[in-house]
């Protein structure tokens, strides 16, 4: 009998749906749920008040991150609420038997980051956590999405939520990336075509050359900022290189598990013939790196462009000066030899491994420029021990910079790490709302290498010319 | 979290003709260190509402006396960004039962109805209409009903149908939520959770 083909994306859906409501949502099975200390404080309340247990603590996992130090951790945290959050986290933690990553523990870092390195995250697992770049996971081939606060009560509860299934839409970009453009880059490219509500109400997959060929590092930065354009969440096919990097983690499985998983994990990929609702098909070859010059991360251009004129009218006209506006800039200016005040190198967009190794690729031999404040920020204690291992952090204190510790600092700064009024920073992280980093604070979006760049010259760069 | 159920809202509203109005906005991160679903109504769309020192900006609409009422308008693709929950609290604890855009963004219209919050998404032209009665009119009513799932101007009568499914439609207007939903299938559940190979 011959099978309809079905995609990724259904297959792992379909076969997490416990009920399905007629003019409804499905009721939709969660494997993995992580939480932090900002979203669940209140989901725990609620528990508490309605007189409701935790169905399944072994599916949950707590690490904190949002709002902790990214210096002196072995110190209290100063900041009372920060502190009484995290401290909320350890205590329900602890109360429900829920595995519990604060700060301190070697296996502490951003939610995002230590899932996947620790082998949680696996192929065809459906993950959720109470924040949006939950996406992120969807680089193994599963479905991943942030959630509210609370459906963080309805997981911890039920171990589902309640989703009306999300459309489909195909992303391949075919070719191969040229030099000094990353992973960044691309996601970066595709947001700026598709604008940042342009994928609202879809589930994407990632297909083509520049995905195959990706590293988990780089696929995790792509599914990671599908968000960033409406999307519920991005996956990307599970295949050789992903196998290869859960081998052997922590928490993946072995020996005849691993084998019985292996065999399953390979059934995980769009077949033949199957429809998605839209498709969008991209050359690698148009892309190049890229800056965002306003306040969403569709605004985004190639780094020797310059800024749109906006053609749009009404709104969308005072929306766009708005946002100029805000960042200081106007139309038609060039983003090269923008000057640059501050710059971010983390979150889980851009704090694994694979950035520092980008990073310092470009710092080796030179030095800071003088009046760039630089935070460097690994995504985890695991990212942090790799570039002290890698001889990386040699190169960064050659240069003038500091390592920080894990966090998720200035991507949100809610912790003491906020871009001061007014102050321009190339962050590696992914919004650029009004006051994302700090009340006033200006942000580009850009690559590591473009990070870099701007970090040793003051002013925005193109990396190409200092490779 | 119980909240009020709804059937028909009729109300004066709040203009807000921005797009992309995105979460940072609507409640600044550094507002979401409460342990407690308390008072995010006063930081509604803090950075925007007051300067630094705290002063009120004049020029907001919030603080302008003359727009008031519990629906609050937006622009197109209202809602982006952060899936913090608190961005539909801070809107409901403010006052607010309904927003209206011509454009949600998803985890802010699933959080929105979660928390009691009604999303009404009409089309661009019905969105421009509405800016433009207020702007004429502050006192302009709107009337929000949805059992029949309909947003009237009720000056001149004119109105639009709106969707939202059948199931979360009963819960709102029975003041009920999923979590209650689901814990009448737990036995449901635990049956699927044994055969899930992770
Ligand atoms: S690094 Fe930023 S986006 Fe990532 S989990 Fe932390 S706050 Fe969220």
């Amino acid at each position: 009998m011959s099978k309809t083909p079905s995609t990724l994306f259904d297959k792992v859906w379909d076969s997490h749906v416990v009920r399905h409501i007629a003019d409804g949502p499905d009721v939709f099975f969660i494997d993995r749920h992580f939480i932090h200390e900002v979203t669940s404080p209140v989901a725990f309340l609620g528990l508490e008040s309605r007189h409701l247990n935790v169905l399944y603590p072994e599916r949950t996992f707590a690490t904190a991150d949002h709002n902790t130090p990214t210096i002196n951790q072995d110190q209290p945290v100063k900041d009372p609420l920060s502190a009484n959050q995290l401290k909320a986290l350890e205590t329900n933690s602890a109360r429900y038997g829920i595995s519990h990553w604060g700060l301190g523990n070697p296996k502490n870092g951003i939610v995002h980051v230590v899932g996947p390195e620790n082998g949680i995250t696996l192929p065809g697992m459906t993950i959720v956590c109470g924040d949006s770049h939950t996406s992120t996971h969807g680089a193994f081939g599963a479905i991943a999405f942030g959630i509210g606060t609370s459906e963080v009560e309805m997981v911890l509860s039920s171990q589902c939520i309640m989703q009306p299934k999300p459309k489909k839409m195909l992303i391949r970009v075919n070719g191969t990336l040229g030099k000094g453009v990353t992973p960044k880059d691309a996601i970066l490219y595709i947001i700026a075509k598709l604008t940042a509500a342009g994928a609202t109400g879809y589930f994407v997959e990632y297909a083509g050359d520049v995905f195959e060929q990706m590293s988990m590092e780089g696929r995790m930065t792509v599914c990671n900022m599908s968000i960033e354009m409406g999307a519920r969440g991005g996956m990307i096919a599970p295949d050789q290189i992903t196998f290869d990097y859960i081998k052997g983690k922590d928490k993946a499985p072995k020996g005849e598990a691993w084998d019985k998983a292996l065999a399953y994990w390979k059934t995980l990929k769009t077949d033949e013939g199957s429809t998605f609702d839209v498709e969008h098909v991209f050359d690698a070859a148009d892309i190049e790196p890229m800056i965002t010059f306003g306040t969403n991360p569709g605004m985004g251009i190639g780094i020797s462009q310059h800024i749109p004129v906006s053609h749009e009218t009404g709104s969308g006209k005072a929306s766009f000066e708005k946002s100029l506006n805000y960042m200081g800039f106007h139309e038609d200016d060039a983003m090269l030899g923008k000057k640059v005040d501050y710059v971010f190198i983390g979150s889980c967009t851009n704090g694994r491994i694979e950035d520092f190794r980008a990073f310092a690729s470009i710092i080796k031999g030179r030095k800071k420029a003088d009046h760039v404040t630089a935070w460097i920020v690994p995504g985890s204690h695991i990212v942090e021990q790799q570039i002290k291992d890698e001889g990386i952090l040699d190169i960064l204190t050659a240069a003038g910079f500091q390592l920080r510790q894990p966090g998720c600092s200035a991507c949100l700064a809610m912790n003491d790490d906020k871009i001061p009024a007014g102050k321009y920073a190339v962050s590696t992280s992914n919004r650029n709302f009004e006051g994302r980093q700090g009340p006033g604070a200006r942000t580009m979006l850009a690559s590591p290498l473009v990070a870099a760049a701007a970090a040793v010259t003051g002013v925005v760069t193109d990396p190409r010319s200092l490779l | 979290m119980a909240y009020d159920k709804f059937e028909i809202l009729t109300s004066t509203a709040v203009p807000l003709p921005i797009e992309n109005v995105d979460t940072d906005q609507i409640i600044p991160a550094r507002f979401l260190k409460a342990t407690e679903r308390k008072g995010f109504g006063d930081n509604l769309f803090r950075d925007w509402r007051y300067n630094s020192d705290d002063s009120p900006k004049q020029d907001f609409i919030l603080n302008n006396p003359i727009y008031k009422g519990r629906i609050l308008v937006g622009g197109k693709n209202f809602g982006s960004g952060s899936s913090r929950e608190h961005a539909a609290w801070a809107i409901y604890d403010y006052g607010f039962r309904c927003v209206v855009s011509s454009f949600f963004a998803d985890i802010f219209k699933g959080n929105s109805i979660n928390v009691g919050l009604l999303p009404v998404q009409v089309t661009p032209a019905f969105l421009d209409k509405i800016f433009k009665a207020i702007e004429a009119d502050p006192d302009t009513q709107l009337e929000v009903n949805l059992s029949e799932q309909k947003i009237t101007l009720l000056a001149t009568g004119e109105s639009e149908s709106f969707e939202i499914n059948g199931y979360k439609k009963e819960n709102l207007r029975n003041g009920y939520d999923d979590i209650d939903y689901l814990q009448s299938m737990k036995q449901e559940i635990v049956e699927f959770a044994a055969q899930s190979p992770y």
